[in-house]
């Protein structure tokens, strides 16, 4: 069941006289109760894109389908009806400052049109469920960050939505923070089967929560699929950039020139399939000295993909027929540099 | 001296309650249709509401040729609109439709600065719960501009006591009445220096009061 839907989105606007194409014909479909992802440098058009889903940002041309209903062209009560059931959480938080956080939350109960009696019960519900039961009567500027994003959470949770689209939510927060938030959009994610839109710039983000990722640049998808075999086996040279950023490995440079003979290779692989028992088969093949310098495994959602730094030493011909052997084993193959800088092949 | 104490005594009190009365009425109706016109403003030149630069020039247009004149000049322009309306011009209630005339455009720019003043994010963020405009008004921009709008009261006030001090020199009544005829037309030094300690401390009073008032609802 598709939970979202987008049919060629295109949206343009005009800034100084200059048309922006800030979303070019985009098509996707979220599946329902998942965790979708969209990644991709700023400005690469995911705000505005996800803003389409609400209808925050209208799209000038292509359809938007909700539970496989077209709300494109929803305006006045009926668009209200479709924003109640579809929260959305900022990068800035976006509470009212000058009212308490229950404030905060009475607003949407009282936009979902709850009956004045049902208020205080539902706040605290809220509250309880993003873990601030004692905060009602605080200030937003009082709270933490973390907290404030909380409270946000809260607020769009208020009307029972079925979508939620986290816009950057945890980038204007410190790792720690990010965690706890990531935690709770997945428990809100499996105990409400509410469908999460998240869009970041964040790869260690992306590798912990989503289910599917599309990559955007400059206003297309250019990329998407399952996440593991989207960042695993990288197609697009953005994905690709976005992917070696998180995961390549910068050897000190101090360390470098007191390193024996040999070429330094990195090399990335699958790390469900055994790789060590391979790299001593190759050793043995090819009379080389295969050392291992660093070694990094990161979970993909539950799937594990390995980095690993090897100095590949050896008589020159048989050298260089273990290095095209293991470069075919794996999915990223890099020689690095002896300066610390990278020669990319 | 003894003579200014009894100018004082007798003529003070209903020119201190003339004036209260003009500032009053022309601040309730200055403030009460200007918050609606800022509204206005702010609503038709918002992208996220109702962006309509038609209706927003035309509105933005009579507001900027009001606030162009002078303020007497107003004043005399509305002489016979006066008239009409209460039968004398040259009496508090009088006076007090030229201000609120002036008063209109005046805190209708003041308004719209206040909301215009609220985060776009957070009015965005207000839109995607599902709120009505009306709801947001109340909800969210108000909360958020209502320190600025204290503000924008208080200033407008201290003009208003200003400007009735203008319709009193047309004879109008009030505190500016008093300090012409008196002051000026009977050289009563001491009526004028007793009407100028009285404005001063007045003012003084008010912007303390409206600091105070803006400083509370700030969080």
């Amino acid at each position: 069941m598709k939970a979202i839907e987008l049919r060629d989105v295109e949206v343009a606007f005009h800034e100084r006289g200059r048309e922006v194409r800030a979303v070019r014909g985009v098509s996707l479909n979220v599946e329902q109760g998942e965790v979708f992802g969209i990644v991709g440098f700023s400005g690469a058009g995911k705000s505005t894109l996800v803003r389409t889903i609400n209808l925050l940002e209208r799209p000038t041309a292509g359809r938007v389908l909700i539970d496989g209903k077209d709300i494109t062209d929803a305006r006045g009560a009926a668009l209200r009806g479709i924003r109640r059931s579809i929260g959305m959480v900022f990068q800035g938080f976006n509470l009212v400052g000058n009212i308490t956080v229950g404030a905060n939350i009475r607003f949407a109960l009282k936009a979902g049109g709850w009956d004045l009696e049902h208020w205080a019960g539902r706040t605290e519900e809220l509250l309880r469920l993003v873990g601030l039961n004692d905060k009602a009567t605080s200030y937003p500027a009082d709270l933490s960050g973390g907290q404030q994003q909380r409270v946000a959470i809260a607020r769009a949770l208020a009307n029972n939505p079925r979508i939620l689209l986290c816009d950057e939510a945890t980038s204007a927060l410190d790792v720690e923070t990010t965690e706890g938030i990531l935690d709770l959009l997945r428990d809100i994610n499996r105990t409400l089967h509410i469908t999460i839109v998240f869009i970041t710039h964040q790869l260690d983000i992306a590798k912990r929560i989503f289910d599917h990722v599309a990559v955007m640049e400059e206003g297309r998808v250019v990329e998407q699929g399952a996440t593991f075999d989207v960042f695993s086996a990288p197609q697009h040279p953005t994905t690709t950039a976005l992917v070696s950023r998180y995961l390549d490995v910068a050897l000190p440079e101090q360390i470098a020139p007191d390193l024996p003979e040999g070429t330094l290779v990195e090399l990335k692989y699958r790390g469900d399939a055994a790789f060590e028992p391979l790299i001593t088969d190759i050793a043995r093949t090819y009379d080389a000295s295969i050392s291992v310098l660093h070694a990094n495994i990161e979970y993909f959602g539950t799937r594990p993909i390995g980095v690993l730094v090897v100095l590949v030493a050896g008589e020159a011909r048989r050298t260089g027929e273990a290095l095209a052997r293991l470069r075919s084993r794996v999915l990223g193959y890099r020689v690095l540099t002896r300066a610390g800088k990278d020669d990319r092949r | 001296m003894n003579e200014t104490w009894t100018i004082l005594q007798e003529n003070l009190p209903q020119a201190l309650a003339d004036t209260a009365y003009m500032v009053v009425v022309s601040g309730v109706v200055g403030v009460a249709l200007g918050s609606a016109i800022g509204f206005g403003l702010f609503l038709t030149g918002n992208r996220l509401f109702h962006p309509n630069r038609v209706v927003n020039d035309i509105v933005g247009f009579v507001v900027n040729a009001i606030r162009s004149l002078p303020f007497l000049i107003v004043l005399v322009v509305l002489i016979p609109v006066a008239q009409w309306l209460t039968g004398d011009p040259y009496t508090p209630t009088g006076g007090a439709i030229s201000l609120a005339i002036a008063a209109i455009p005046f805190f209708a720019r003041i308004a719209e600065g206040a909301f215009s003043e609220v985060d776009h994010g957070l009015l965005e963020a207000s839109q995607a719960t599902g709120a009505s405009t009306w709801h947001i008004l109340w909800g969210v921009m108000l909360p958020q501009a209502l320190p600025s709008l204290v503000r924008g009261i208080v200033l407008t006030v201290i003009s208003l006591i200003g400007f009735s001090a203008m319709v009193g020199a047309i004879g109008a009544g009030g505190i500016g009445d008093m300090a012409i005829q008196y002051g000026y037309n009977r050289y009563d030094t001491g009526v004028l220096v007793a009407i100028v300690v009285i404005l001063v401390v007045l003012v003084q009073v008010i912007q303390w009061i409206g600091d105070r008032i803006a400083a509370r609802l700030t969080h």
